[in-house]
């Protein structure tokens, strides 16, 4: 059962979040070509400096009057991209797999990384209950998929410290991440894709249609 | 914590909503959702992870004491997302509250994009509901009664050609009495500049052709007025949705232009007009610039003074403060252009907080005073934060280099009891430049 979830499971899930992305962000761009202003109005430059912006914590003005937000934002992004790539027994998996190899991050690092994203998904899970704006705009799919996030992080800390029988812990995580990597081209989670396109595309209009700035 | 929309009857809702068929319903929304929007509109509908921080972006939202539903996001939860999701099931009264939305409380600034981590252009998602609306048939009424007048008589405001002459002609005397060697040219073919203006200015506030008069004459600027329709650079269409006559009035605009051919375009002080020329129009018409280049009246003021055409004799006293118009600050960059006019004319300039491109709209912009005075108390009502941001400078005048912003201040202005005066750039600079001796005569 094991082999076949870490196996040909993993392969499929890995195929599917790959070809999933690929295919939803080429479909934006070919669908763009439609859109008949956002090809003339594309510029690296103001693009990339707008990116440059967002991507860097307090670069904007709404970073710095949400100082909490930004902190824990930028943290659990972290966390959520470093985590499956950096962590020691995935570098394991991935040497068996593939033959190649990372530094891995130190267990102390990983464990604190790991209890920051769930503790922050616990903070969005508050403000979307208590901020009235958030909650005005909340939907059972926002829920399910904090839900979803934070699933393959709670049953892969409980496997590494077996807290709980190993086994079926470590199969559980296994699986829901595998869940996430399937669906992540196909929900809000795809954010991850097409942010850099949006944010690209509105510093564009901004800085070299309207010589202004977007942050 | 909701507010209560105050009830407000709009008769060009209840005439669209009562002529509406489902078969018409039905062919709408499938043009706007499937053919005429694309990317941008899939993209950031599936982008937006509803995490609300776009809501104090929003001069609607932090007046109205937080209510998430004037939230740029909540009112894209009531307008697009809906729409997208029921289609042509949408009921009436879906409909009325989406046309309320996208049209009264959003004044399509873009603050909201700046706000938005992922840059999402929340004010393009309204703007595409207002063009839903406007092949429904579903209009405010004033508003409609503007895009006719652009329909039928190429100007905002119903100005025949007569008075159009006849004001440039009084306006030119006018000037005479403090520059007795002003002029208003007509018809110079061959002029450096062709100054365009919207057309309040002959119909309401028409001293402010005068000012420009007197200024082009120190300046020693070769200019020239058109005759003929294409003078209006203004541009309801654009903001009502019905794209088809904003394209046909960009284009007699432009063509006007060219037939005088002159070298660029100088414009007064008005926002949407530069937008509707300089970006919105010449996009819908397929040209990805203007053909001749449009220059702003602030950034012209600048180039006066800055190129010592104009020279300053003495500074305006008093506490001034400024309101940036969105489309010129936001849309063009000219805030620091603005600040130095200020600085070169005030004794006494007090900034506002927060400025240039975060600064606040003036809730009247992008087509909402245009919905006309049933929608006004809404509106102000709207803007509570903007008083707030004038009162803490202290100032006792304000200038708004904007038809939109200057008639919504005022409004503001008088029911906040704000005690202001509210000025054009140009009514300062008249005050402040240096006439030579010569000119005088």
């Amino acid at each position: 059962m094991y082999e076949f979830v870490t196996g040909p499971l993993a392969l499929a899930a890995i195929l599917i979040f790959f070809f999933g992305s690929a295919g939803r962000i080429a479909a934006m761009l070919l669908l763009a070509k439609k859109d008949k202003v956002v090809y003339p109005y594309l510029n690296l430059h103001y693009g990339l400096r707008s990116l440059f912006h967002w991507v860097l914590p307090f670069g904007a003005r709404n970073m710095r009057m949400h100082p909490f937000f930004t902190v824990f934002s930028f943290l659990f992004h972290i966390g959520v991209l470093a985590l499956p790539l950096f962590l020691r027994a995935h570098l394991v998996m991935w040497e068996r797999a593939t033959g190649l190899t990372a530094p891995a991050l130190p267990e102390a690092l990983a464990d604190t990384l790991t209890v920051i994203v769930l503790l922050v998904c616990f903070f969005f899970l508050l403000r979307r209950i208590v901020s009235p704006e958030v909650r005005y705009v909340t939907t059972a799919g926002d829920y399910l998929l904090l839900l979803l996030v934070a699933a393959p992080f709670i049953t892969g800390f409980l496997a590494t410290h077996q807290w709980t029988e190993y086994r079926p812990a470590l199969l559980f995580h296994v699986l829901l991440a595998e869940l996430l990597l399937v669906l992540l081209p196909f929900t809000r989670i795809s954010h991850m894709l097409f942010f850099p396109l949006t944010r690209m595309y509105m510093g564009a209009e901004f800085g070299a249609v309207r010589h202004s700035k977007d942050w | 914590m909701t507010i209560h929309r105050n009830p407000v009857d709009d008769p060009g809702f209840e005439r669209g909503l009562q002529k509406l068929t489902p078969e018409r319903l039905s062919a709408v929304v499938h043009q706007v959702l499937d053919t005429e929007a694309a990317a941008r509109l899939k993209i950031y509908l599936a982008t937006c992870v509803h995490c609300g921080l776009c809501s104090e972006a929003c001069h609607w939202y932090l007046s109205n004491r937080k209510d998430p539903e004037y939230s740029p996001v909540g009112k894209v939860k009531e307008t697009m997302a809906k729409l997208v999701e029921l289609r042509d099931t949408v009921t009436h009264d879906d409909l009325r509250a989406m046309a309320r939305i996208a049209f009264t409380e959003c004044n399509v600034c873009r603050r909201c994009s700046m706000y938005c981590p992922f840059g999402i252009d929340i004010a393009y998602l309204l703007l595409t509901i207002r063009r839903f609306c406007h092949l429904l048939g579903i209009v405010p009424l004033y508003l409609q009664d503007t895009v006719n007048s652009h329909s039928a008589a190429y100007n905002q405001m119903w100005v025949g050609q007569n008075d159009w002459i006849d004001t440039l002609l009084w306006q030119e005397e006018e000037a005479q009495s403090e520059v007795p060697s002003a002029a208003i040219p007509l018809e110079r073919e061959g002029a450096d500049i062709m100054y365009s203006v919207i057309a309040p200015e002959p119909k309401i506030l028409a001293q402010l052709i005068g000012n420009m008069a007197q200024i082009m004459a120190v300046a020693g600027m070769s200019w020239t007025m058109p005759a003929t329709d294409g003078w209006d650079n203004s541009n309801m269409a654009m903001f009502s949705g019905d794209f088809e006559i904003m394209g046909r009035v960009e284009r007699l605009h432009w063509d006007t232009a060219l037939r005088l051919k002159v070298k660029r375009v100088v414009m007064g002080e008005c926002g949407h007009a530069f937008r509707g020329s300089a970006y919105d129009g010449p996009k819908w018409l397929g040209w990805l610039h203007p053909p001749i280049p449009m220059v702003h009246a602030v950034d012209f003021y600048h180039e006066l003074i800055t190129s010592g055409r104009i020279r300053i004799a003495k500074k305006i006293k008093g506490p001034i403060t400024l309101q940036e118009p969105c489309n010129i600050v936001r849309g063009l960059g000219l805030g620091e252009k603005l600040r130095f006019l200020m600085n070169a004319v005030c004794e006494d300039f007090r900034d506002v907080e927060p400025n240039r491109e975060h600064n606040y709209c003036c809730a009247a912009g992008g087509g909402v005073i245009n919905c006309g005075p049933i929608w006004k108390a809404e509106r102000v009502r709207g803007n509570k934060e903007k008083a707030k941001q004038l009162a803490a400078t202290g100032a006792t005048t304000v200038i708004t280099p904007c038809h939109n912003c200057h008639s919504g201040i005022e409004d503001i202005v008088g029911h906040y009891k704000l005690g202001m005066h509210v000025k054009f750039f140009s009514d300062l600079l008249l005050e402040a430049m240096e006439i030579p001796d010569e000119l005088r005569g």
